[in-house]
């Protein structure tokens, strides 16, 4: 290296000259070019930008030129040296392109390849389709209310106005809860709750109450001894036949869609009065569109009233059932009832979680 | 209640032009449930003709009898012999019920009856058989008859040869099968029937049971009419017997009556019962006909006395209830009232003086004697519906006429017994129809529809004072003739409209629990079940529980469906299992079921048979708090359970690797899973572990203290006793606790963005210490500093020593406010350690 020039003496420096830096500016170019790999760049990169490389090298000799001579040689030298350096960015980009795109190449997989490492789980399809009737009186602003499976006697059938010799006792085959005078029975419907409603509840009541119930039937394709029911309760001022009307016209709506439809025909339960069937008009319906019969319904009984101590002057209610079951039978195509009760978990996983 | 439309128009002029179809749906607006629409012969095609038995000669010289028969089939139907029409046909037959005179049905050849099988004319048995002489059953009509019909043996009965035979079968006729709500107990007849469809069609009604027509004048007789008494009116409030002398029991019962009794479903038995049959199916009045021979007394209406025993018609011996009404002669009882007969005084072919009982038993009574003796008949049916009150002397006086007309006999006369009786009158606002249906309805016809079910109204301005008829026990309140007013204006024409928005809160905090713990559970992969709550002390023998569990304590059922599990379930965990064997049973292999649901514990003193004086408060009035209170204090605790149960893989193996089994560690993660859920506090830990759980694979699950599960392993012996695959693992928890367990409001986390220190150490513990309170003395000793401690490490083996474990541990500290220093975390980290040292003996391992 030389000494700094102080004496401002002219001095011929070799490596400055314009053939030099020419030289060294091409060759590291062509070296760069020539790089087909990271590496290789690299190795480059060392040999023509590097500490060592032949322009870092002439850069430090720039502090013996007099100082007329310094400012050619810089300005020749920086020109090469950005050469450089914007050809090394250049090829880095290029080759570093290059690698992403092989590795990408080089690291796909099967992506058909199987994965059913853990099981799906699945929730029962009368839980999901009573949340989905609930949910459509949520919206409404009813609550959901519940009540005992082994219920009293009283309030599943006396409060009613299912005296203890009403002929309707006997239309309900009663499980009877340790023996047949004890006043406790599992639950024949979910109509107890109505009265559990009433008796706990502030008017006026707006409840929907699904649950579980219980008939003394065999288990076959069309029978359960455990099945379940979907109540509905209104007790408010003024409520009349056309506010269950419309309001059984909006659930068909909300369950079967836009073109299902209600029919109401004359029927008896003890505890409505006037009473109804109810039909629905299923546009989905296996088999083409038809009329599906799907509950009972009515303006709640005066005598039900009286029994929970509501004027029945001043206030009226409508109530109205369904099967949950029955309803996943001829809505969802299930054919055998005990397909519902056995706990075959591929039964249920069809369902999944919602429904 | 079966019946034909050629019967029904007997009384209704329904348009002739009205099919069953249409007559069907005017009963069903009417409010009848129509069953089944079925049309009698619909699969007959060609002629049947009435014939008259001429001739029969018996050919002997067939294994079996053969007849060959000439019948008179009238001058259009008879056979061409060398093409002259004749009036008879010859016709082989193999039945041999019938005789020289006989009226039959024949089917002549072309005709084709059900089962598509066509008469012809051919050779057979070395004659010419030209037809066929049908029986019941070839003609699709009944079962019961193997022989010939024959329609009358009476030459000079109303059936001329040639005629067609289709209406004397009733082919063509509709009959229609109608399920009769209870409060509908005048349509379990025809009478009734006719009067809704003659409603239906806006038709004139003819009231057959109004009519006294028919019957003779009483004749005079040495003999005198049996007596009736009635001991207690509120049993029978009217009692009436007709007695009928010198009746030929052997007549036989008209074809038509017995046609008649069989498209309603009903066998034909003897002129007598019959008739009787006949004329409860018309009217709607049950009828009883007793051997006057085989009576002793008078006949006398009262209550069972104690011990009192009845042979009924069924031949079952009963014991009867104080509450039973019975028919009693001299010797005690000879029926239970409306409900059925006894063997004793029972008609038989040589009954020639019959005495005819039609009265009005309570219909309470009935109903309870025909439950508490499980026995139901016509006559209950129709008495537990409540049978029209003024129905009896006209219903015995038509089958007097009937049995006279039929039978011969001499009718001599009536007794009869009445309470006194004050009509219902009910008093309606003439508005109310048109206010609970929405609708405009004027009060005129409010009281032309009144009228029209048979009500009589008296009206004063808006109010209307009504009267039902006899035939309608069941309008008793305002809102029964509401209901009569709208169905006949139409349900189809009450408007629909939405009541006003009320303003509800949503699902409850449980119940949205309730259903996060459903959806947590299934997105970890297990699916639900629902189980019939039903077990039997087999299903826990199988579990291996001691006699004095308190889950053995269960309530039982009176009546349950099956012996073998009569009873309600205290714990999910059979039914679970059950489930789990089936699924395997079925080739599934990887099974991680769930099931949510009540459970049913009795409470302090609750017998498991219950008791039998329950309260049962009234129903005019709203019950008083401690009315309340006693009725739910019968009840048992009814807590919402929730279990798991898996078994076999709960990862399966595959390209990514080998197969994960299920383990007890899932059972117990499974409880985390649902309690994470729902954010409530739930700890694991060992403990003293009751079947039927392994009693070193099952933690017990704690919240707030108390023992609301376990989870782990299954008892080996268990395992082997229910059937399941090698450890198969379960879960179980009270949720309701759980649930309760959960803070009403979740805080939301403080987020320190300060760098994070992370210090591993692995401790070297007693291999019975566990990892549990290893981590809670790291916790406690660390401080304030600790963000988390994770195990992430378990080793045993020589380098730490027999029965020595080493967990190792990532601590992780980080200060709200500042990066900690070297120090700090080192002070932190040293000060856990020293407190896992203190607590459980733990030893940093390497040092």
């Amino acid at each position: 290296m030389s000494a700094p020039n102080k004496s401002f003496d002219p001095v011929e420096v070799a490596a400055l000259t314009e053939p030099e830096v020419t030289k060294a500016r091409d060759a590291a170019i062509a070296a760069i070019t020539a790089a087909s790999h990271l590496d290789e760049l690299k190795v480059a990169r060392l040999a023509h930008a590097g500490d060592r490389s032949p322009l870092a090298l002439a850069n430090r000799e720039i502090g013996a030129l007099p100082p007329q001579a310094k400012a050619e040689a810089g300005q020749r030298l920086g020109a090469a040296r950005a050469a450089v350096k914007q050809a090394l960015e250049a090829r880095q980009q290029e080759l570093e392109a290059d690698r992403d795109q092989r590795v990408l190449i080089e690291e796909a997989v099967d992506v058909t390849l199987p994965w059913d490492r853990t099981p799906r789980g699945a929730r029962h399809p009368i839980t999901t389709i009573q949340e989905r009737i609930a949910d459509v009186f949520i919206a409404m602003g009813y609550e959901v209310a519940e009540g005992p499976e082994v219920e009293a006697e009283w309030i599943n059938f006396d409060a009613l106005n299912i005296a203890p010799d009403h002929p309707a006792r006997t239309m309900q085959d009663t499980f009877f809860v340790g023996n047949e005078d004890s006043g406790v029975v599992l639950r024949t419907h979910t109509s107890p709750v109505q009265i559990r409603s009433m008796l706990n509840r502030d008017l006026p009541i707006y409840v929907i109450c699904p649950g579980r119930v219980y008939r003394t039937d065999e288990l076959d394709a069309t029978h359960a001894p455990v099945f379940h029911q979907v109540e509905g309760l209104v007790v408010d001022k003024g409520i009349t036949m056309a506010d269950l009307k419309g309001t059984l016209d909006h659930f068909a709506a909300a369950m079967f869609g836009p073109d299902a439809q209600t029919r109401l025909r004359p029927s008896y339960f003890p505890f409505t009065e006037p009473s109804a069937e109810i039909d629905f008009w299923f546009p989905q319906a296996k088999g083409g569109p038809r009329w599906i019969e799907w509950g009972g319904c009515g303006m709640v009984n005066p005598r039900v009233l009286r029994a929970c101590g509501i004027d029945s002057d001043e206030y009226s209610g409508f109530a109205f059932g369904m099967g949950i079951d029955r309803a996943l039978m001829f809505r969802h195509d299930v054919t055998d009832m005990r397909d519902m009760a056995e706990g075959d978990v591929r039964f249920t996983q069809a369902f999944g979680v919602e429904i | 209640m079966r019946a034909p439309l050629s019967w029904l128009r007997e009384y209704a002029d329904i348009p002739t032009t009205a099919m069953g179809d249409d007559v069907a749906n005017a009963l069903v607006r009417a409010g009848l449930e129509v069953e089944d629409v079925e049309t009698i012969g619909a699969d007959i095609d060609g002629p049947l003709v009435i014939g008259r038995v001429i001739s029969i000669e018996e050919l002997t010289e067939f294994k079996k009898p053969i007849r060959y028969c000439h019948v008179d089939v009238g001058n259009k139907h008879g056979a061409l012999v060398n093409g002259v029409q004749t009036t008879t046909r010859g016709i082989i037959c193999g039945a041999s019920n019938f005789v020289v005179g006989d009226t039959v049905v024949i089917a002549p050849p072309g005709t084709t009856l059900p089962g598509g099988f066509t008469i012809g004319s051919r050779e057979t048995y070395g004659r010419l058989s030209d037809g066929m002489i049908c029986s019941e059953r070839e003609l699709g009509l009944g079962q019961d008859h193997a022989g010939i019909l024959v329609l009358a043996s009476d030459t000079n009965a109303d059936y001329t040869p040639g005629d067609d035979a289709a209406p004397v079968l009733g082919i063509g006729d509709t009959v229609f099968d109608i399920a009769v709500t209870p409060d509908r107990g005048y349509c379990l007849s025809i009478r009734g029937l006719a009067r809704e469809a003659a409603t239906g069609f806006d038709v004139e009604f003819r009231d057959p049971g109004v009519d006294l027509a028919d019957l003779p004048a009483p004749a005079h007789s040495d003999q005198q009419p049996v007596n009736g008494l009635v001991e207690d009116f509120d049993a029978a409030d009217l009692f009436m017997l007709r007695t009928l002398v010198g009746f030929n029991p052997s007549a036989p019962t008209p074809y038509a009556s017995r046609r008649r009794l069989t498209m309603c479903g009903m066998r034909s038995v003897s002129l007598a019962v019959d008739i009787t049959n006949y004329v409860m199916l018309e009217l709607g009045q049950p009828l009883h006909a007793f051997d006057v021979k085989k009576l002793q007394g008078d006949i006398v209406v009262r209550r069972a006395r104690p011990d009192e025993k009845l042979e009924t018609l069924d031949h079952v011996v009963r014991e009867l209830d104080p509450t039973d009404i019975l028919i009693t002669d001299d010797r005690g009882a000879i029926s239970l009232a409306g409900t059925m007969g006894g063997t004793e005084t029972e008609i038989d072919d040589a009954s020639t003086d019959l005495v005819i009982e039609a009265a009005h038993f309570s219909a309470s009574a009935t109903a309870l004697a025909s439950r508490r003796h499980k026995l139901s008949s016509e006559a209950s049916r129709r008495f537990e519906r409540g049978v029209d009150r003024m129905l009896a002397p006209y219903a015995s006086a038509r089958a007097i006429a009937l049995l006279v007309k039929h039978g011969g006999g001499t009718y001599i006369g009536a007794t009869a017994v009445e309470a006194p009786h004050t009509s219902t009158t009910i008093t309606l606002d003439a508005g109310l129809p048109g206010r609970v249906a929405n609708l405009n309805i004027g009060p005129g016809e409010v009281v032309a529809k009144l009228e029209a079910v048979g009500c009589k109204v008296h009206k004063t301005e808006s109010t209307l004072t009504v009267s039902p008829p006899t035939w309608r026990p069941d309008l008793t309140d305002p809102a029964d003739l509401v209901e009569e007013v709208i169905r006949l204006i139409g349900y189809d024409n009450i408007p629909s409209r939405l009541p006003y928005a009320v303003v509800g809160r949503g699902l409850t905090r449980s119940q949205r629990q309730r259903r996060q713990v459903g959806r947590a559970l299934a997105g970890a992969g297990y699916t639900e079940v629902l189980s019939f709550p039903f077990v039997g002390e087999s299903d826990l023998d199988a579990l291996a529980l001691p006699a004095d569990d308190p889950r053995r304590n269960m309530l039982q059922l009176a009546n349950p469906i099956s012996t073998e599990q009569p009873a309600m379930r205290t714990t999910l965990i059979p039914a679970l299992l059950a489930a789990v064997r089936r699924n395997v049973g079925r080739g599934i292999d990887d099974v991680a079921i769930y099931e949510l649901g009540s459970v049913f514990h009795l409470r302090d003193g609750q017998p498991t048979t219950g008791i039998t004086n329950p309260p049962r408060p009234g129903v005019d009035y709203r019950p008083t708090q401690q009315e309340v209170s006693d009725l739910e204090a019968l009840l048992p605790d009814q807590p919402m359970y929730l279990a798991v149960a898996l078994t076999d893989n709960r990862e399966r193996p595959g390209w990514w690797g080998t197969a994960r089994e299920s383990t007890w560690a899932d059972a117990i993660e499974a409880a985390r899973v649902v309690a994470d859920s729902i954010h409530a506090d739930l700890t694991v830990r060992g403990g003293a572990i009751p079947m039927p759980m392994h009693p070193g694979r099952c933690a017990e699950l704690v919240v707030d203290d108390q023992i609301v599960g376990y989870a782990g392993e299954l008892h080996p012996r268990v395992v082997q006793a229910v059937g399941l695959p090698p450890r198969t693992a379960v879960m179980e928890l009270n949720l309701d606790m759980i649930m309760r367990a959960s803070p009403d409001v979740v805080s939301g986390p403080r987020i320190d963005t300060f760098p994070v220190a992370k210090e591993d150490v692995a401790l070297i513990v007693d291999a019975t210490v566990p990892a549990a309170d290893v981590e809670a003395a790291l916790r406690e000793g660390a401080g304030e500093l600790l963000e988390s401690v994770r195990l992430f490490d378990v080793y045993t083996g020589a380098q730490v020593g027999e029965g020595k474990r080493s967990l190792a541990y990532a601590l992780r500290f980080r200060a709200p406010d500042r990066t900690l220093s070297v120090d700090e975390v080192t002070t932190a980290r040293e000060a856990a350690v020293a407190e896992a040292a203190t607590r459980v003996g733990a030893v940093l391992r390497g040092a």
